[in-house]
């Protein structure tokens, strides 16, 4: 028998939806007061008025809902959905004033995007948009890298319960810390010092490039955020080509790679455990699927005769695909070339990249290199089974941060995932289908979309069906929740109808 | 005799000052026509027929975007015609004669460059581009007003108002907690 939700879950679930909204309005300020002293008058009103607004609403709810009990597991599932929902929502609002975005609809699919750490966009006169409306565009990258919920809750939040919950929630399973409080700091912690260190490589590689002291350092900020959080957003529309920079390209190649490791990793790395990455089930398939990925990818552009030299290739090639397997999403080459100068191999190959992803943990979105390594595991173990005699037993270990026993508790979720991911990366291709786009065409940006990567083929566009808009949204949330808190809310909803 | 002489003559130079005030007319007609030709070609056509146009000369318009940016001799200044926007490599000297480039603020020069296209460029690692040897300043750009909604100040005000009257009531006063 379905229960229907009792009052008391909405109590809650509304007073710490308040609290989240509430710590979102905080990080308006920022845009806010960038705006002020940069004298962008009309942007500085659009974020005062967004703030108003999201605060107000979070105030609301946390007075008219106000609850001293904890949160329990499927509270704080639907906390985190819904909070996602929120944000995009309320993060459109300061986009779509500013006039750049055609409606609120395409502002909303920004906002997730960015939220997301997808990076697919419909922002029209790019290279227009004002200082503060970018740093926005690109601040939603970095709260959502590290999870809009934590980020909310942990920094303007004292003393807030139920953080577990939320930060599985967010599709974080793995604690680097005994407690989520410490956890959620080391995560703050590492991303502002690679931030600093990140805006200063990219600030003097900018410096170096012939652009002003204060571009530089700007874009190097966005860039790096974009960058670390896998997200792919950048200030000018030609993406990465706007630098026309080899040393740019390599150092935003470093931060995408940086940004696909497992915060863990991150830990072990800090704590002089060097060692821990080359053991690591992780990193090791990290490393093969990029290989055979780019195999797949460079053999496709030769085939092709996409680039005269074998060195132009690798750069062009070598580029996409590791901005597609972290997830990231910048381009060194226009979106149309995937499909005039490419062929259908070489876009196989940076599909795949994109679907696999990078580690769990990290910013980024997709299967996740884990499961990956834990199915390839299981697949070896159960081909050792047939070919040993019965009599045998078969032990499969693999490596992360310590050395584990394969068993079906870890190879049951890990499969379930990767079925979810690929049925979603499947629905969101017949959409395209569905609206006239050929089949890996609508499979790319699909699977872009799902994966939070923001490559694109050129069907992400202004004139794209709403349909398809509203699908890639879908996509993009559920991809980047991994799915858990998503269906939970289906099933609160569901149950708010059907349940006794 | 010498009359007939003198007025073949005149006739002669007459026809000759004709001729090659018409060879003029038609190298200004011819110019001016050859100009018209050399069609500007937009930034998608190039990019969707990129191997058709690999190589040749072709005319570009559009507005000076960001930030041009000094490589040594050479610059780069990136060009958008309201779809896509394309990096020129150009001669540093050639690129004095800019002197907006747009931003939130300034709408950029309106600016013509004439040059070799490439699809993929062995000098910059595979980059779409053109190798400009001309630029020529169509329109000036200039500073954007900006403009401020008189209802969003409103609105703004409104908002603001109530903002703070329900902050001040959740400090003070202590909601009655629900059972």
């Amino acid at each position: 028998m379905i229960l229907k939700p009792r009052k008391d879950d909405i109590q809650i679930i509304a007073y710490y939806l308040g609290k989240v909204i509430l710590g979102l309005g905080f990080t308006m300020f920022l845009p806010l007061v960038l705006a002020l002293a940069l004298k962008e008058r009309a942007p500085a009103l659009d974020f005062l008025l967004s703030l108003e607004i999201t605060l107000i609403l979070g105030l609301l709810l946390e007075r008219f809902f106000k609850t001293d009990k904890s949160l329990n597991w499927m509270q704080g599932m639907i906390v985190v959905s819904l909070s996602w929902l929120m944000a995009m929502f309320l993060g459109a609002i300061p986009l779509f004033l500013s006039g750049h975005w055609v409606s609120y609809l395409d502002a909303c699919f920004d906002s997730m995007s960015g939220f997301a750490t997808t990076g697919l966009a419909l922002v029209q006169n790019l290279d227009h948009l004002s200082y503060s409306h970018n740093l926005w565009r690109h601040l939603i990258m970095f709260i959502g890298g590290q999870g809009i919920v934590i980020v909310a809750l942990s920094l303007f939040v004292k003393g807030f319960t139920g953080g577990f919950t939320m930060y599985v929630g967010e599709a974080r399973d793995e604690r680097i810390m005994p407690n989520i409080a410490h956890t959620s700091q080391f995560i703050w912690l590492v991303s502002i010092v690679y931030l600093i260190l990140g805006t200063l490589a990219l600030g003097l590689t900018g410096l170096l490039n012939g652009m002003s002291a204060f571009n530089s350092f700007f874009h190097g900020a966005c860039i790096f955020m974009a960058a670390f959080d896998t997200g792919g957003f950048a200030p000018q529309s030609q993406s990465i080509l706007y630098y026309h920079s080899l040393p740019y390209e390599i150092i935003t190649v470093v931060i995408m790679i940086l940004g696909a490791i497992n915060f863990k990793l991150h830990y072990h790395l800090w704590m002089g455990n060097p060692k821990e990455i080359f053991k690591n089930i992780e990193t090791r398939t990290f490393f093969a699927t990029i290989l055979l990925t780019f195999l797949i990818t460079a053999f496709g552009l030769y085939e092709a005769g996409a680039y005269p030299k074998a060195m132009v290739l690798f750069r062009k090639g070598f580029y996409q695909l590791i901005s597609g397997h972290t997830g990231t999403g910048f381009q060194t080459i226009y979106a149309r070339q995937f499909l005039t100068d490419w062929n259908d191999l070489a876009l196989v190959g940076v599909i795949c990249a994109m679907a696999l992803g990078g580690a769990v943990c990290s910013t980024t979105g997709a299967i996740k290199m884990i499961r990956i390594g834990i199915i390839f595991k299981a697949l070896a173990q159960d081909i050792k089974k047939i070919i040993l005699p019965e009599r045998a037993i078969v032990v499969q270990k693999f490596h992360h941060i310590k050395e584990v026993f394969l068993e079906d508790k870890q190879v049951r979720p890990a499969l379930i995932i990767t079925l979810g991911y690929l049925l979603l990366y499947g629905l969101g291709a017949i959409v395209g289908m569905f609206y006239g786009y050929p089949f890996l065409n609508s499979l790319f940006e699909s699977t872009s979309a799902a994966a939070n990567v923001g490559l694109s083929c050129g069907i992400t566009d202004v004139g794209m069906p709403s349909a398809i808009k509203v699908t890639y949204i879908i996509q993009m949330w559920a991809g980047r929740l991994e799915f858990m808190s998503v269906l939970t809310l289906l099933g609160f909803i569901y149950a708010a109808f059907k349940g006794k | 005799m010498s009359h007939v002489t003198c007025h073949t003559s005149h006739v002669i130079l007459r026809n000759a000052i004709r001729s090659i005030q018409g060879a003029i007319l038609l190298g200004v007609v011819f110019l001016a026509l050859g100009k018209s030709f050399a069609q500007t070609i937009s930034s998608t056509e190039l990019i969707n027929k990129a191997k058709d146009y690999d190589g040749q000369t072709v005319v570009f318009q559009g507005e000076v975007i960001g930030e041009v940016m000094a490589r040594g001799e050479y610059a780069w200044v990136n060009l958008n015609d309201g779809k896509n926007a394309l990096g020129i490599w150009i001669k540093k000297d050639l690129v004095g004669k800019i002197a907006n480039t747009g931003s939130y603020k300034v709408i950029g020069d309106l600016v013509e460059v004439s040059g070799a296209f490439h699809r993929s460029c062995l000098v910059h690692g595979g980059d779409l581009d053109i190798h400009a040897e001309s630029l020529q300043v169509l329109k000036s750009g200039n500073r954007v007003k900006q403009h401020l909604s008189s209802h969003r100040q409103k609105l703004a005000f409104g908002l603001g108002t109530i903002l703070i009257i329900l902050w001040i009531s959740t400090v003070l006063i202590k909601p009655r907690k629900r059972k």
